[in-house]
């Protein structure tokens, strides 16, 4: 596989596509990926995104569990530490709480705690955040608690080419590897190469280069944020939207580079406000040589401190929204403050 | 102990008798885990050893009868009392001593201490702390066995107070779906920590039976004498490797010493463990046959004990001597390189 392709095509998929198509790459590549979870086979997934690969792969390869996630998670465990690369899949990122002892307690540890002797080359794909009106316990954005783990990596992809690459980068990367796909993204189109290419873990994108404020994103709020940011534009606000993609680790030079540039930071991002993962950003601009820089204090858009709501309208209001961004960039950079 | 009756009734006969060989194998590998587990006692006491250490003095016949039914290839894995199975997995005894002693010879390099060491050479899987995490990671070894066609089994051990882990019950399932080759062996030592198996679990006298909703076959063995040990092992072993799915060994053990080296004793009489000792210990069991068999002499037993405490002597002046690790290990390990 290639980082850089000039010859391939380009197509427009969807998110949901694109994560499907680097599963079926992957697998043909290597005989040691598997996918396993809850009505990914014969259903072909509760938002469709293994789609058909059981009839392309076969029941052995696409494998449909039982509801089981504590033992799902478990044996992916088990059989990664033989060599497999198993891709697990939680119907909804909530439910992976029911697995977070084999993953937080195993596989973030192995490799550590046996000395170097064992890896976990584990993917887990799992559908989160709100928006669908799903309710308390469908629609949480969990990251933090599990980028919280050292052993751990843990992804956040807003694109459908990002989908993908970043999770071919996954299958060849020996950590157990977390990827919080967001659930509002799937139908989503972008433009996506056909052949089998890597977006590099670790690395944020700018997705637009601006002089006047920082927006710092995390998976959905990326899109929320570049459209904003056209907005702010057409008000003479020139905004640089940058994506952060990997939640752990973190792309700090890439933060601190965009804020000496800019000056002011509005950290932007759909998990719980406190204690999370606007903190640790905020933390490591302050931490750098770009808190000299700042004009204003950083600011941070979050979710609200409230399990999520079922009602449309209420649910709108518990994350942030492309108008709650617009508005808190333009506030930071005429106000200095949101 | 389950009286004689509770065990016939599951027991497909008496005791299969062993060679000769076999006798002074099983003695001699029994007689190496005493001697280590002592030893690493006394380093316990001498303050060399800190943290955990949970000795398998008293359940030996277990892990060396399972032994015996196995073949290059097949995989163990266990619990956080796994001295005795890292042993019998051929585990170089310096290297498991200079981890109790958190040296940078030990098995994980002093990051693991008594409770995790991995060897992929010797097939042992760990060495886990979470009581009954280690099960679906044995039936996920057995997943990859299964998956790469080979033959190979997993012996999967964990306690009788893990048989009561919701991860357990999920791990049989899937295991008896799957047809996947793993024995669940139940070391029930009748003690999960200070809580006798009698307050802590529904018909605690037939632990054997808790496949039965699955079709696992179960059986219920004399764990403390080595031949029955490894009839039962080998009737579970040759259904796994004939595709007939998993099987569980209720092994009925006992564990002389506390559940770890602060224990307070209360839960049990010094007459029953006296009892135990004095009746059913695994290694007099043989010895009396060697010599009663006239197949070894007391000479040779001497000879066959000195060759151990000079494998366990140098395990524990090693363990003394090695250095501790480089203050840089505390950063190795985390992640793999990809």
């Amino acid at each position: 596989m290639l980082d850089v392709a000039p010859q391939t095509e380009v197509r427009e998929l969807t998110y949901a596509e694109a994560i499907r198509e680097a599963m079926a790459q992957a697998m043909e590549a290597d005989p040691r990926v598997f996918t396993f979870g809850e009505d990914i086979g014969t259903y072909g997934g509760a938002f469709g995104v293994t789609g058909d690969l059981i009839h392309r792969f076969g029941a052995e390869r696409v494998i449909d569990t039982p509801i089981s996630e504590l033992g799902m998670a478990g044996v992916a465990v088990g059989a990664a530490l033989t060599g497999m690369r198993p891709v697990l899949e939680f119907q909804f990122s909530d439910f992976s709480l029911l697995a977070s002892e084999q993953i937080i307690n195993q596989a973030a540890k192995i490799r550590f705690m046996f000395g170097g002797k064992a890896s976990v080359p584990l993917v887990i794909r799992m559908p989160g955040g709100s928006g669908t009106g799903a309710a308390a316990q469908h629609s949480q954005s969990l990251e933090a608690i599990f980028a919280h783990i050292p052993g751990l990596i843990v992804l956040q992809p807003s694109t459908p080419h990002d989908a993908k690459g970043l999770l071919l980068s996954a299958l060849d990367n020996p950590n157990p590897v977390l990827i919080f796909e967001h659930k509002l993204l799937y139908k989503v189109k972008g433009p996506v190469p056909a052949q089998a290419y890597r977006v590099p873990i670790g690395q944020a994108a700018i997705r637009r280069e601006g002089g006047d404020v920082s927006i710092i994103t995390t998976g959905i709020m990326a899109v929320r944020a570049t459209a904003a940011a056209e907005r702010l534009a057409a008000e003479g606000i020139d905004a640089e939207v940058i994506d952060l993609r990997t939640i752990r680790p973190m792309d700090v030079p890439a933060i601190v580079k965009s804020v000496k540039k800019t000056s002011r930071a509005l950290i932007v991002y759909e998990s719980v406000k406190t204690l999370g993962v606007g903190a640790e950003i905020s933390a490591a601009i302050a931490e750098s040589e770009a808190f000299d820089y700042l004009d204003a204090p950083i600011a941070r858009l979050g979710g609200k401190e409230v399990p999520l709501p079922y009602n449309p309208v209420l649910e709108k209001a518990s994350v942030p929204q492309e108008d709650d961004i617009f508005n808190a960039a333009r506030a930071l950079v005429r106000e200095g403050h949101i | 102990m389950a009286s004689r009756a509770a065990v016939k009734k599951t027991q497909a006969g008496e005791p299969g008798t062993f060679t000769s060989k076999q006798e002074l194998t099983a003695y001699r590998e029994m007689l190496l885990i005493r001697r280590f587990e002592e030893k690493a006692g006394q380093l316990y006491g001498m303050g060399l050893i800190g943290g955990f250490c949970h000795l398998y003095i008293g359940q030996e016949a277990v892990v060396v009868g399972m032994q015996m039914t196995l073949k290059e290839g097949d995989q163990v894995i266990t619990s956080y009392r796994d001295h005795g199975h890292m042993l019998a997995c051929g585990m170089e005894a310096r290297g498991v001593m200079a981890e109790l002693t958190g040296r940078r010879g030990g098995y994980s390099r002093g990051k693991g201490g008594s409770m995790h060491m991995f060897s992929r050479e010797k097939n042992f899987y760990g060495g886990h702390g979470i009581v009954g995490a280690q099960v679906p990671l044995g039936a996920g070894l057995a997943f990859a066995n299964k998956y790469r066609g080979n033959d190979h089994v997993s012996l999967t051990y964990f306690g009788e107070g893990a048989s009561n882990q919701g991860q357990v019950y999920e791990s049989f399932n899937m295991a008896a779906l799957w047809k996947l080759p793993v024995v669940f062996i139940i070391e029930n030592n009748r003690y999960a920590m200070g809580t006798s198996i009698t307050r802590a679990a529904a018909k605690s006298e037939e632990l054997y039976l808790r496949g039965a909703a699955y079709g696992i076959a179960g059986e219920q063995v004399d764990g403390m004498d080595v031949r029955a040990v490894k009839e039962a092992g080998e009737r579970a072993v040759a259904a796994c490797r004939a595709g007939e799915g998993p099987y569980i060994l209720e092994m009925m053990t006992y564990r002389y010493r506390g559940h770890s080296m602060s224990d307070p004793a209360k839960y049990r009489t010094k007459e029953e463990v006296q009892k135990m000792r004095e009746e059913h210990d695994p290694i007099e069991q043989v010895k009396r046959r060697l010599l009663d068999g006239g197949i070894a002499s007391e000479d040779d037993l001497k000879k066959i004990d000195a060759d151990i405490r000079a494998i366990v002597t140098d395990s524990a002046e090693f363990a003394q001597s090695d250095l501790e690790p480089d203050p840089s290990e505390l950063w190795t390990d985390v992640y793999l390189t990809a």
